[in-house]
């Protein structure tokens, strides 16, 4: 029993610690971008286009990762890309994460009219086609990086708002609560004080989904052009542009996109590994 | 006087049949009444109404509820939570849900203490402290620091039960609080909320359905069916001779531990016809239906 418990504990603790070593990483690669990037993420050279990565023949000292068919640089590109894709995947995933939990848990422990009108809102919301709905939102407010976050958040609540509904009303029927109520709490100390610590788990495992979701959203809006404006270098931006010229120069589509699949990655395995470390009741 | 004395207490499924029907009883200060009945009498019902934790599908309809002279039923909600948490606890049925699993012990007792009766914290950790010791808990402040599920059954009642002491209330609604446990910390469980209620006169509802634990810790007990009392009377009168059929019967079915060839002996079914022809008649009476 014993050592079950801590083999399971080890495991979680190499997935948290490789996700997190790379989340770190991109972290970092955002904050220092104009520091570490070799080269201007922006600088064009028609002269250096499409050169391939430095372990290819053909290559140029310097360009770590090639460059694309304007002979701007791959890898610079990526690190500063990954300031857009951190900030979508924190703001818009926090502020969903909020939304979404806020009015989650009141339709599961208020219940009643309360959970009436949240419950149908999301049924009815959850009906639009996300993409085309996102796009056309998009398209409404205008392109810019407070759109695409204002689309995720728009899109995604329901997720969040769902699944702490459902966890809420299991936790609101506990005799912990009724006990809670005796000695006189109102209803916001207990969903905030007794039943917001008994689903944080949960929200903290889908806030980490949804970052990388966000960050996947993100790189859709680019890959249709309806992201930043297109001078700003993005996973997304960088995919869309690499896939013109996947036959010449496959390395301006690839690398962006391992970019884009570890940091998903990453943000799922860290939220599962949170949780099997810092779940009470799990632990 | 008496503490707490309800008066033709009336609730109702909302949009369906009555769950309790005009149910009176009195509770004296220090007393200890039993309330038995099969499931679904309504006997957990009659506590949630006067702690007001009534699930959301009942209501109230009709009747008192005088907690200390003062109708509850008449009082703003607020009001109400105040007046019954400063004087009501609540020993609920399974230790295992009724501790928040994801707060530590010590805060759990002393949270109320300090937020809703305003205590100051080192005085409350000292109260949660010197309870936990009274109800037999070694090392009080390690277990303070533990989270519920590194705790037994047994020890998480005994936490409960020290938590609805904590704040010296004048009733304690106990709501099945051995139900859950096995018959050997059943015993002792017992034994310490009688303790704990002798030590601090402290008023007791005991729902139970078992009227073996009854006989030993209550001294007066109401027998219910469907939501009414059929039978109202003292510990000691009650068990040398019930004077309800259904009362009789119900005590007849109580197993007898020193005869194990004794299989289990039902309410008979003209008796269980007779209560209910009595139920349907009062709610013709007084026009619940």
């Amino acid at each position: 029993m014993l050592d079950g418990r801590g083999a399971v504990r080890r495991r979680a603790g190499v997935r948290l610690w490789l996700s997190a070593v790379w989340l770190g990483l991109l972290v970092a690669a955002a904050l220092l971008a104009p520091w570490i990037a070799p080269k201007d993420p922006l600088a064009q050279d028609l002269f250096l286009g499409r050169l391939p990565p430095v372990w290819v023949a053909g290559s140029e000292p310097g360009y770590l990762l090639g460059t694309d068919s304007l002979g701007r640089d791959v890898f610079s590109r990526i690190l500063y890309g990954a300031r857009i894709a951190l900030v979508v995947a924190l703001v818009a995933g926090t502020v969903t994460c909020v939304l979404g939990a806020a009015l989650g848990l009141m339709a599961g422990y208020l219940r009643g009219w309360v959970d009436v009108l949240i419950s149908r809102f999301i049924d009815i919301w959850m009906a639009f086609p996300p993409v085309l709905f996102s796009i056309l939102l998009i398209a409404v407010i205008g392109p810019g990086l407070g759109s695409i976050i204002l689309a995720i958040v728009i899109i995604d609540w329901t997720r969040f708002a769902r699944v702490v509904r459902a966890e809420a009303m299991a936790q609101g029927a506990m005799d912990y609560v009724a006990s809670a109520r005796v000695a006189g709490r109102g209803r916001i100390g207990i969903m905030l004080r007794e039943i917001l610590p008994n689903v944080l788990p949960t929200v903290v495992v889908l806030l980490t989904l949804e970052m990388g979701i966000a960050v996947i959203v993100e790189a859709i809006l680019s890959f249709v052009n309806l992201s930043i404006s297109t001078d700003d270098p993005t996973w997304g931006g960088m995919i869309a542009e690499g896939r013109a010229s996947v036959h010449q120069a496959w390395w301006v589509l690839v690398f962006p996109l391992i970019t884009l699949f570890l940091t998903v990655l990453s943000f799922s395995q860290l939220g599962e590994g949170l949780k099997d470390r810092f779940d009470p009741v799990l632990r | 006087m008496s503490y707490l004395e309800i008066d033709r207490l009336t609730v109702r499924l909302r949009g369906g049949g009555p769950l309790l029907r005009a149910v009176s009883l009195q509770v004296a200060a220090g007393e200890v009444r039993g309330l038995v009945g099969e499931s679904g009498a309504g006997k957990s019902m009659i506590g949630k109404a006067v702690l007001g934790i009534l699930p959301k599908a009942a209501e109230v309809v009709s009747g008192r509820i005088v907690l200390d002279g003062v109708d509850l039923l008449a009082l703003p909600p607020a009001e109400r939570r105040r007046r019954v948490g400063a004087s009501c606890a609540l020993i609920p049925q399974d230790p295992l849900t009724a501790l928040n699993p994801s707060r530590r012990i010590g805060p759990q007792i002393t949270d109320r203490l300090v937020d809703i009766l305003g205590w100051d914290r080192a005085r409350a950790v000292g109260r949660a402290h010197a309870l936990l010791a009274e109800v037999h808990i070694p090392d009080p402040d390690r277990v303070m620091r533990c989270y519920p599920h590194e705790l037994s059954g047994g020890m998480r009642q005994r936490i409960l039960i020290a938590s609805a002491f904590a704040a010296e209330p004048k009733l304690i609604v106990a709501d099945e609080p051995t139900t859950a446990l096995d018959v050997t910390v059943q015993k002792q469980i017992l034994k310490l909320i009688k303790e704990m209620q002798v030590r601090h006169g402290t008023a007791l509802l005991f729902v139970s359905h078992d009227l073996g634990v009854v006989s030993k810790v209550c001294q007066s007990l109401s027998v219910l069916y469907a939501g009414m009392v059929l039978e109202e009377a003292s510990v000691a009168d009650f068990f040398r001779a019930p004077k309800h059929p259904y009362a009789a019967a119900l005590l007849a079915a109580t197993p007898k531990y020193t005869d194990p060839t004794a299989g289990l002996i039902p309410v008979p079914e003209a008796t269980l016809v007779a209560a209910r022809a009595e139920v349907a008649d009062a709610d013709r009476r007084t026009g619940h239906v």
